[in-house]
């Protein structure tokens, strides 16, 4: 399914003419299926409040533009939001928090119970130890265990079982790796890729770590003040500098190195993910010492 | 005596398991000290001993001689320790910036006039003067946090305690903090002890402490700390991005000599190899 909104725009405090506050003016962009997109942008740059509407946690404001998931027209009255979530699954700043049941097993069962009631209770059975296993917690040990007596790292996958239990077709993802240490933060992102080589075909993720987005992201959006000032692969992006400066990101590592070694008249051309830098550094080093 | 003296802290939130099983450090006046370790490595425990937030089941933190076990004195205690926790919705209490800044030297008794200068000082050390007057409600997240740390610094503590306070912020709101945080431990001698998931904050501290499953097991400079790539590993750790960029260069054939912490000295070196 692609993602396609067309001027979209959003102000919060609606019917209050003195406390309205716009959040998204004019958000025009496509998101292809098969993506890993990445937006990007400062706090308070309306990005959590566009990928809200992308399963119409917001709904879009009359007369303020368009958005499309696949075939669903989400400005449509008759939009059919409950089957569209269970495609587009949301997962949000410290997921952990979304846990409420008393066993792990029916906190993933929740969301299935809603979606798809007519499921016999194998076939959820079923699907519920599936979604478990996928995120790599151990079924027999967890299914029966309280969220709340598990560790953070297993907490979170719970969660995040809760929402790809659906198999949703398109994941959504807010910050997901705060407060993770680096090695939760890698397995996570190794979790996020298995999932995009399954059923989830398109990945769109929020992040303040440019080095991730440099890493993983095939494009990115950049938002500022509300509106996306630029869109384009990681190499695009932050090749353009002076859109960064007004934006409070920074460069990726990768990118600030190519910077510093083009300023030298040293001009190394990678896809910015350091495999690629580091290979075409080395080679390049290897053509110096040969001279 | 040292400013923060921990001795032997131990900590059990169920009785099962111990957070903290016996951790001792201490840190003096104008240190900078970051923490890290993985998640459930017993960090934020820490934090909440070192400002009396909890007292140790065994074992004595101790803040300019005040003994945290000391029900009395905790009050004391808690006025030279301000903790900013991680995220700041949890530590927002009133409906105007100003008044949650206020807050804290309000209770302590600070004369009316001083407060006002708190205030100013406090909001324009993390760059929110301009939102005095706005609802923290209607902040984002990287400022709220910063409104946050202002409470915190309005109490003049002298030792500042980040238990991952950079977490939910942009790459703009991070240098920010991390530069009010310098500024205030080189400028007016305040005590940092930074917990942080970002290894690039914690390469920015004096001195690291590492730690994993309740326990103290690393402590050093930040060149000696990231030295140890294969132990930090083990500990649920990674280099620095800079370091680790460094690290996969040196495999792929680049001379690299030593530890390289920060993205302009990488920088420098690869200059150097190119001239």
């Amino acid at each position: 399914m692609r993602i396609t909104t067309e001027n979209l725009s959003y102000s919060y405090g609606e019917n209050d003419k003195t406390l309205r506050v716009k959040a998204l003016s004019g958000v025009s962009v496509t998101v292809n299926e098969g993506e890993f997109f990445g937006i990007i942008g400062q706090t308070g740059s309306g990005k959590s409040t566009f990928v809200f509407h992308l399963n119409g946690l917001i709904r879009v404001q009359k007369g303020c533009g368009a958005v499309y998931v696949g075939d669903y027209d989400l400005t449509d009255k008759k939009c059919d939001f409950k089957s569209l979530r269970a495609k587009v699954g949301m997962v949000f700043q410290y997921p952990e928090y979304q846990l409420f049941a008393e066993t792990v097993r029916d906190d993933v069962a929740f969301g299935l119970k809603n979606f798809f009631p007519g499921l016999s209770d194998k076939e959820r059975a079923e699907k519920v130890r599936r979604a478990i296993e996928t995120v790599g917690l151990d079924y027999a040990k967890v299914a029966e265990k309280s969220p709340f007596e598990l560790s953070g790292g297993q907490k979170r996958r719970a969660a995040i079982a809760g929402v790809i239990v659906t198999e949703p077709e398109i994941l959504v993802l807010d910050e997901p790796a705060a407060g993770l240490d680096p090695v939760g933060k890698r397995e996570f992102m190794n979790l996020v890729h298995a999932l995009h080589g399954k059923f989830v075909k398109t990945v769109v993720i929020v992040s303040h770590d440019m080095n991730l987005v440099s890493e993983n992201c095939t494009r990115a959006a950049v938002f500022s003040h509300g509106e996306i000032i630029k869109t384009g692969t990681p190499k695009e992006i932050f090749a353009d500098e002076r859109t960064l400066e007004n934006t409070g990101l920074d460069l990726p590592v990768t990118a600030f190195l190519e910077k510093r070694l083009k300023e030298k008249g040293v001009y190394i051309d990678s896809d910015l993910t350091i495999k690629d830098f580091t290979d075409k550094f080395a080679e390049k080093f290897a053509g110096v010492k040969k001279q | 005596m040292a400013l923060l003296q921990v001795e032997n802290a131990r900590f059990s939130y169920d009785k099962k398991t111990e957070a903290l099983k016996g951790v001792s450090f201490s840190a003096e006046k104008g240190d900078y000290l970051a923490i890290i370790g993985h998640n459930g490595s017993g960090k934020s425990t820490l934090a909440r001993l070192i400002n009396g937030l909890l007292t140790p089941s065994g074992g004595t933190v101790t803040v300019d001689g005040i003994s945290s076990v000391d029900k009395e004195k905790c009050f004391q205690l808690r006025k030279r320790v301000g903790v900013v926790f991680q995220n700041p919705d949890n530590g927002i209490i009133a409906s105007i910036v100003e008044d949650d800044v206020a807050f804290g030297p309000e209770n302590l008794g600070v004369p009316r006039e001083e407060i006002g200068e708190r205030i100013d000082f406090a909001l324009k050390a993390v760059g929110m003067e301009e939102y005095r007057k706005s609802s923290p409600a209607r902040l984002s997240g990287g400022q709220k946090q910063r409104v946050a740390i202002a409470g915190v610094l309005a109490l003049k503590p002298e030792i500042l305690v980040l238990d991952e306070s950079t977490a939910m912020l942009d790459p703009k709101g991070r240098k920010e903090i991390l530069s009010v945080v310098k500024k205030l431990n080189e400028e007016q001698g305040v005590t940092v002890i930074a917990i942080t998931h970002y290894m690039e904050e914690a390469a920015e501290a004096r001195d690291i402490i590492v730690m994993s499953d309740g326990e103290i097991v690393m402590r050093g400079s930040p060149e000696e700390i990231f030295l140890k790539g294969a132990e930090l590993k083990k500990y649920g750790l990674e280099l620095p991005y800079p370091a680790y960029v460094a690290e996969k260069l040196k495999e792929k054939g680049v001379p690299i000599d030593g530890v390289v912490l920060t993205r302009e000295a990488l920088a420098e070196k690869l200059e150097k190899l190119c001239e």
